[in-house]
């Protein structure tokens, strides 16, 4: 068992949207933790919540419509859901950082780089002389691997290419020293030459500082690459958490399996891809069953009746799928799916 | 040999740059600079490179939905390229074109019967009645059903919607499809449904593809042939298992090695390259790739390297290889 401390630890969050339709549930019920310095992926198909999970960490689900109904998210013994806004903006600068996929969108055009540094600087250290300040900023484009650092200060964002600017992000976010960051998607944006540079980077980052890293992506690839353990997201829940190296070897989820096989492999050529049949379904729009019975290849009745739980398949996985409860598993076939 | 259906040959494009006193052009975007390939009918030709290397331009001048500034494209023993605007919209019934985002390319308020009729109306292809045949018979060749018909492009999901994208480039029986990112605004699992669709029709109806993509692992699994672009020119190209397993460009082999991999035991081989692309509007003398090549040498910034074949159907535009070319 990993010996590291829990870090942060997200306790049945849900997060719902409160819309003309009714509520979206966003974000259903979800566990998860990270450990002090590990990189933790969350991975699954567009629209399955894992934005909203990591904004509703941040205290950033825009609200209305969004709102959490339930659950903890716990970050050293305090509930983040509890604090006050001015409270919560104190942790979002010093302790818990953020960086997005599409860079542009959080850096003001306005503005130089070096004011964007110097000002997020200054309001989490009140004491530091200006000197201070901009020996900092420079030591952090240096960290992030910008080049000439004290001339892309004196710049804009628009003069920046799409791989520098989020560098800069990431150097923002890590002004401070945060405990955790969470990348949404950070390289998703960028060509994969690029990717593969910011990547290391951030890897890089998480060994020197030891930075818990919360990194979002929809990529299997980039998670097997940069990832310890990984949780797969489906349709608002949880569906798999495990070691990236168990996960990617012995998936379990049906869900999991069906998307390992859905991806063309770039050292391979596979004769026929496997594909999932039908489509993700609409939020809320499934009120009783596991979500993915309608695409499952081994759904029974039990799968629309009741609600799979989190079963634990092993000390760090855990699967929500009625097969690995222990009462069924021994009457049914898990053969795994062949690609 | 028989000949390829297509042929490119010295294909470009530059785009002026307007700006100054009285909007006066500047200079050029050298989007797509001295370009030339052959497809041969039933194969596959993917297309790949990144950002702003001028894939899409090249798939817009095939179709002439751009007109070229130089080069020669021939079709089916046709020349493209010296073709009036009206046998060009002739020619265009046998060469079809698929967008990445399906969302965009159908229009809002058309049914999709409407939607898929209007090729056949734009060529006159059959009566009315032959017609509304046609379009239901394509909707059951895509997966979808026939009742599918009346309803509008917001009624369906991204992977439905590509399919429908998918009906409409098929509906006057083209022998080329372009599918510019077919696949790319679509999830893992979306994706690998509408690729296995395109294979099942590329058997059925004997269809030639140029796909172009970003994604080097559904390029090698939909095509033959496989061209690599860098700013605006052609790298690499080469049958799929030979680009793949030994590529020869250092721009390919830095690719390949960037894209990450799903087994977390993998361990490869990397070809590292630093920096960013340079800006096609000024790009680097020489060989294009020389400012962040690791194998630079001194000839590099001084000669364009040619693109010519090394080896059997393996043909890559790198100074390491001149001693290698047949003379
Ligand atoms: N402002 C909002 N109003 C209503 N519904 C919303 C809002 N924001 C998100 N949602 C819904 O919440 C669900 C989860 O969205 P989320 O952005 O977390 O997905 P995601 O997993 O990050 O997807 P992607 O990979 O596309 O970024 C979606 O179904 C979405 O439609
Ligand atoms: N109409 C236009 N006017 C001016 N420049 C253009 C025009 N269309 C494309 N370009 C430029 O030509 C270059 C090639 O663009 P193109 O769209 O062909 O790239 P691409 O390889 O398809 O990229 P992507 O992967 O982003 O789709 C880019 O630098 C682009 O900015
Ligand atoms: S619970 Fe049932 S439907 Fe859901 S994944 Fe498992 S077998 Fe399939
Ligand atoms: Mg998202
Ligand atoms: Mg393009």
């Amino acid at each position: 068992m990993d010996e590291r401390k829990t870090i942060l630890d997200v306790k049945g969050l849900r997060t719902s949207f409160f819309t003309d339709d009714g509520e979206v549930p966003a974000v259903d019920n979800v566990d998860f933790h990270i450990r002090q310095g590990e990189v933790l992926g969350i991975v699954g198909e567009s629209g399955c919540g894992k934005s909203v999970t990591s904004l509703s960490i941040m205290g950033l689900v825009p609200s209305p419509p969004g709102k959490i109904v339930g659950g903890e998210i716990l970050f050293q013994d305090k509930d983040l859901t509890k604090l006050s806004d001015k409270q919560m903006r104190q942790i979002r600068g010093d302790d818990i950082a953020m960086i997005f996929q599409e860079p542009m969108t959080s850096l003001n055009p306005l503005f130089t780089i070096g004011d964007q540094l110097r000002e997020a600087l200054k309001i989490h250290k009140r004491d530091w002389s200006k000197k201070q300040i901009q020996a900092r900023a420079v030591e952090m484009m240096k960290l992030v691997g910008l080049p000439r650092p004290e001339a892309l200060l004196t710049e804009y964002p628009h003069q920046l290419s799409g791989g520098m600017r989020q560098r800069v992000m990431i150097a923002m976010a890590l002004l401070c020293d945060p405990k955790v960051l969470i990348a949404d998607e950070p390289t998703t944006a960028l060509d994969v030459t690029i990717q593969s540079q910011i990547l290391k980077l951030i890897k890089n980052l998480n060994e020197r500082l030891d930075t818990a890293v919360l990194l979002i992506t929809h990529d299997l690839g980039v998670v097997a690459e940069t990832c310890e353990r990984v949780v797969v997201m489906y349709a608002g829940k949880v569906v798999e958490e495990g070691p990236v190296h168990t996960i990617f070897k012995d998936p379990q989820h049906p869900y999991t399996r069906g998307l390992l096989a859905s991806v063309p492999d770039m050292r391979f050529k596979k004769e026929r891809l496997y594909s999932i049949p039908g489509n993700v379904p609409k939020p809320g729009s499934v009120k009783i069953g596991c979500k993915f019975a309608e695409r499952c290849e081994f759904a029974f009745d039990r799968c629309r009746a009741e609600n799979p739980e989190l079963y634990q398949t092993a000390d760090d996985h855990q699967t929500r799928c009625f097969l690995y409860d222990p009462k069924e598993a021994k009457s049914h076939d898990r053969t795994v799916i062949e690609s | 040999m028989t000949e390829p259906l297509l042929k490119v040959e010295g294909l470009k494009k530059y785009f002026p740059i307007k700006g100054g006193f009285l909007g006066r052009v500047k200079g050029h975007v050298k989007a797509v600079d001295d370009v030339s390939f052959f497809v041969n009918e039933g194969e596959t030709l993917g297309i790949v490179g990144e950002s702003g290397c001028g894939k899409s331009t090249t798939g817009r001048m095939l179709m002439r939905l751009l007109d070229p500034t130089e080069g020669k494209v021939t079709f089916d023993g046709q020349e493209l390229t010296s073709l009036a605007p009206a046998e060009m919209r002739k020619a265009r019934r046998d060469i079809q074109m698929v967008f990445q985002d399906p969302y965009a390319s159908l229009n809002p308020r058309h049914s999709i019967e409407k939607i898929l009729m209007e090729p056949l109306n734009v060529h006159n292809i059959g009566d009315p009645k032959e017609r509304k045949r046609k379009v239901h018979e394509f909707l059951e060749i895509v997966g979808l059903s026939s009742y599918h018909a009346k309803r509008y492009p917001h009624q369906f999901s991204g992977g439905q919607r590509q399919r429908i994208g998918i009906a409409r480039a098929l509906m006057t029986n083209p022998k080329l499809i372009i599918a510019d990112e077919p696949v790319s605004a679509l999830d893992v699992s979306i994706q690998a449904q509408v690729l296995n669709l395109m294979q099942d029709l590329q058997r059925d109806l004997k269809l030639t593809y140029i796909f172009i993509a970003h994604d080097l692992g559904v390029v090698r699994h939909i095509s033959d042939r496989v061209g690599v672009m860098y700013l605006g020119q052609m790298a690499e190209l080469a049958d799929t298992e030979s680009l793949y397993e030994k590529p020869l460009h250092p721009y390919t082999q830095a690719l390949l090695s960037s894209v990450p991999v799903p087994d977390p035991g993998f361990v490869r081989e990397e070809v590292v390259i630093s920096g960013d692309v340079p800006s096609p509007a000024n790009p680097p003398s020489g060989c294009r790739f020389h400012t962040r090549c690791p194998f630079k040498m001194d000839i590099c910034s001084k000669e364009v390297p040619l693109f010519a074949e090394v080896e059997p159907s393996h043909s890559v535009a790198c100074h390491l290889y001149e001693a290698c070319r047949p003379q």
